[in-house]
């Protein structure tokens, strides 16, 4: 290794807005799937059985519909915030680090529209 | 990609040279330890060293001393004070980074005591790695006082008990280099991570009740690779041989960080 390399990443300096990242984004998720974990959880335990009339029944409470969107938003904000951290920790090639990253969250926002549409269409009845 | 595996020309030959126990050894006990020699060009490999304890003194460096002067003078490995202060004799003993000074043979639950040197550093021979990526890490961190206000005219600038206290646990790091070679996230991207000993090191000027440069130093930290990339994973803590708690300090910066931004 020689010293002419070895600093490269620190000759960068700082991107100055890592807190930015952790906390407003990251930990704010975290802490908000706590009680919405919870309440998913016990919601499914409650519905008494997971056949498409209890379902529709359980989602067409307003409550329930609105914490249910809640609950897939920040989800998949989590996950996508996850997946970015472990392509950052794994992936290295710049190219292929960004192009993974971009992917990732195209997915995820597919996946919580997917599921925002699905809980609305259940809530305002066009079922 | 991170590296899973080691490149090639790194791939360790399991069978290397075998010394045995001198005749009438009372304890033999083998030593299997790392070697490499760059000017060989031939791959790493791992000697078996047979040592008799009853004649070695009780500590790992004491039995490399012994190798080094008795069996075999070609084992190269950093030492200097022998009594955990220096940092120079770091290495990975028996799966775990320590200081061959301060970890007894006896304390190595396998039969064999296993040696290689720091993981995932480049080596310059055998059991010396190399760290000049650490100290650029160290350096990077400015560790040393910044002030805008004079000295008293007639003292030094003085602390109370109790801003000593804060400093005190983390002003005993040695920069063996145990805790930041056993973090995964240094290990994948120390080119951007300062890991945890330069991060120790960061917080100690941080707290320093004397030192007028708190914001600078955070603002240098406040990136998702610097500081950001620890997961919390505490291996540092684990593998400290000063019993310091490096994960602490990232955490307490971050929440510095945080309390600064609201």
């Amino acid at each position: 290794m020689s010293g002419a390399n070895v600093t490269r990443g620190l000759r960068r300096g700082s991107a100055r807005n890592g807190v930015h990242h952790w906390l407003a984004l990251h930990r704010v998720s975290a802490f908000a799937l706590v009680p919405l974990s919870v309440w998913f959880v016990c919601s499914l335990l409650s519905m008494g059985g997971f056949g498409y009339a209890a379902v529709v029944a359980w989602l067409s409470s307003p409550w329930q519909a609105v914490l249910a969107c809640l609950f897939v938003a920040a989800s998949a904000w989590h996950s996508k915030l996850g997946v970015q951290v472990i392509i950052e920790d794994y992936v290295h090639g710049h190219g292929l680090k960004l192009f993974a990253i971009t992917a990732s969250q195209f997915v995820h926002v597919l996946v919580a529209a997917g599921g925002l549409f699905a809980v609305l269409k259940i809530a305002f009845g066009a079922h | 990609m991170a590296e899973f595996l080691l490149p090639p020309n790194s791939r360790i030959n399991k069978n290397g040279k075998q010394h045995a126990a001198p005749a009438g050894a009372k304890k033999p006990r083998t030593f299997r330890i790392y070697r490499f020699d760059p000017d060989s060009g031939e791959n790493p490999r791992i000697d078996s060293y047979e040592i008799d304890m009853a004649a070695c003194g009780p500590m790992v460096l004491d039995a490399l001393l012994k190798i080094k002067n008795e069996v075999d003078s070609t084992l190269a490995f950093r030492r200097s004070c022998r009594e955990g202060i220096c940092g120079s004799c770091a290495m990975n003993i028996d799966g775990v980074n320590t200081l061959a000074c301060t970890k007894a043979c006896s304390d190595v639950k396998s039969a064999d005591v296993k040696i290689y040197p720091l993981p995932h550093m480049p080596v310059v021979k055998d059991l010396i790695p190399d760290l000049t990526q650490f100290y650029a890490q160290y350096a990077a961190v400015k560790p040393w006082l910044t002030t805008r206000t004079p000295a008293p005219p007639d003292s030094e600038r003085l602390q109370s008990k109790e801003d000593q206290e804060k400093i005190d646990r983390p002003s005993a790091c040695i920069l063996c280099a145990c805790c930041s070679t056993s973090c995964p996230s240094y290990w994948w991207n120390s080119d951007r991570y300062l890991g945890p000993a330069a991060l120790l090191a960061a917080y100690r000027w941080i707290i320093d009740s004397r030192d007028d440069a708190t914001g600078e130093r955070l603002d240098a930290l406040d990136d998702a690779f610097r500081l950001y990339r620890c997961h919390t994973i505490m291996n540092c803590a684990e593998a400290c041989p000063k019993d310091l708690n490096p994960a602490k300090a990232i955490g307490e910066i971050k929440s510095m960080l945080a309390e600064r931004e609201h």
